[in-house]
């Protein structure tokens, strides 16, 4: 397959990603909707990193990229389960989820 | 054209399909459903590219960990349809969508600049992501990230617990 179509593949989600940050007002949407973007950034570093290997002679070439996946993985499963954390904490406090409720850091 | 081309298609379909209904559907539980379906149909992209390690590390961590996680936030809290707010506008939010596709435009019109387009990625071949590989590579030339990454696992472990504390 050509690159371009992983691109625009993977622009497509991501920009998917920040129509949902945009529009809805529900926090664990909004959350998820960053665990979409994130996808789409991992599934274009696994394309670029096959890329890598058809155009090296190294048979192994783009296998660096791949761990860097591994790791964006690694860290987004930490980070998911801190934010929920923290939106479990503000359900508790204002009963909702809404992010329009949170438009000031103090009361 | 071939199996791998018509498997592209439909896996971009199902992809790009289940990501427009996580944003449009009004029920929480349907968005993390159609979610898992987004992640289901990448890990498919992973296995046509022959990336098989992260192929599975993405169906086991994120459609069974993380997406049950949220499912479970989902459930305790008892959101469903009816108790999402209403919009207010609906221009504002024709205006964010407008602004999002937008960001699409540019991007797209970015890379159609650029002379990376045309050249073939390979699929279905290549040992870069088998685990074979890629295990070796992390025991030996990634061991202190690997393990630096345990020490975050457990902060975030900790921070989870003392956040959803009831008595901070």
């Amino acid at each position: 397959m050509p690159i371009n179509y992983y691109i625009f593949l993977a622009l497509a989600l991501f920009t998917i990603g920040v129509i949902g940050v945009l529009t809805r007002r529900n926090a664990i949407i909004i959350f998820m909707c960053i665990e979409l973007m994130l996808n789409a950034a991992n599934l274009l570093l696994v394309a670029f990193s096959k890329l890598h290997t058809a155009t090296s002679n190294i048979a192994t070439a783009g296998s660096d990229a791949q761990i860097f996946v591994f790791f964006i993985m690694i860290v987004a499963a930490a980070e998911v389960s801190v934010g929920l954390a923290i939106i479990v904490m503000m359900y508790r406090n204002t009963h909702s989820v809404d992010v329009n409720f949170l438009n000031r850091l103090k009361n | 054209m071939n199996v791998t081309e018509i498997l592209f298609w439909v896996l971009s379909v199902l992809a790009l399909g289940s990501a427009i209904m996580v944003v449009a559907s009004k029920s929480p539980v349907h968005s993390i459903l159609f979610l898992i379906i987004t992640f289901f149909a990448i890990s498919g992209h992973y296995i046509l590219l022959n990336a098989q390690f992260l192929a599975i590390v993405n169906i086991i961590v994120y459609a069974g960990a993380i997406m049950v996680l949220f499912l479970f936030v989902v459930m305790l809290m008892n959101l469903n349809a009816e108790s999402a707010p209403p919009q207010k506008n609906k221009y504002i939010l024709y205006g964010r969508t407008i602004a999002g596709a937008s960001l699409l435009l540019v991007l797209v019109a970015a890379i159609k600049q650029t002379t990376v387009t045309g050249q073939m990625v390979e699929t279905n071949s290549g040992s870069a992501g088998l685990i074979e590989n890629l295990g070796k590579l992390l025991f030996t030339d990634y061991v202190f990230p690997f393990e630096i990454s345990s020490v975050l696992f457990l902060s975030a472990m900790i921070g989870a617990v003392v956040i959803s504390k009831k008595e901070a």
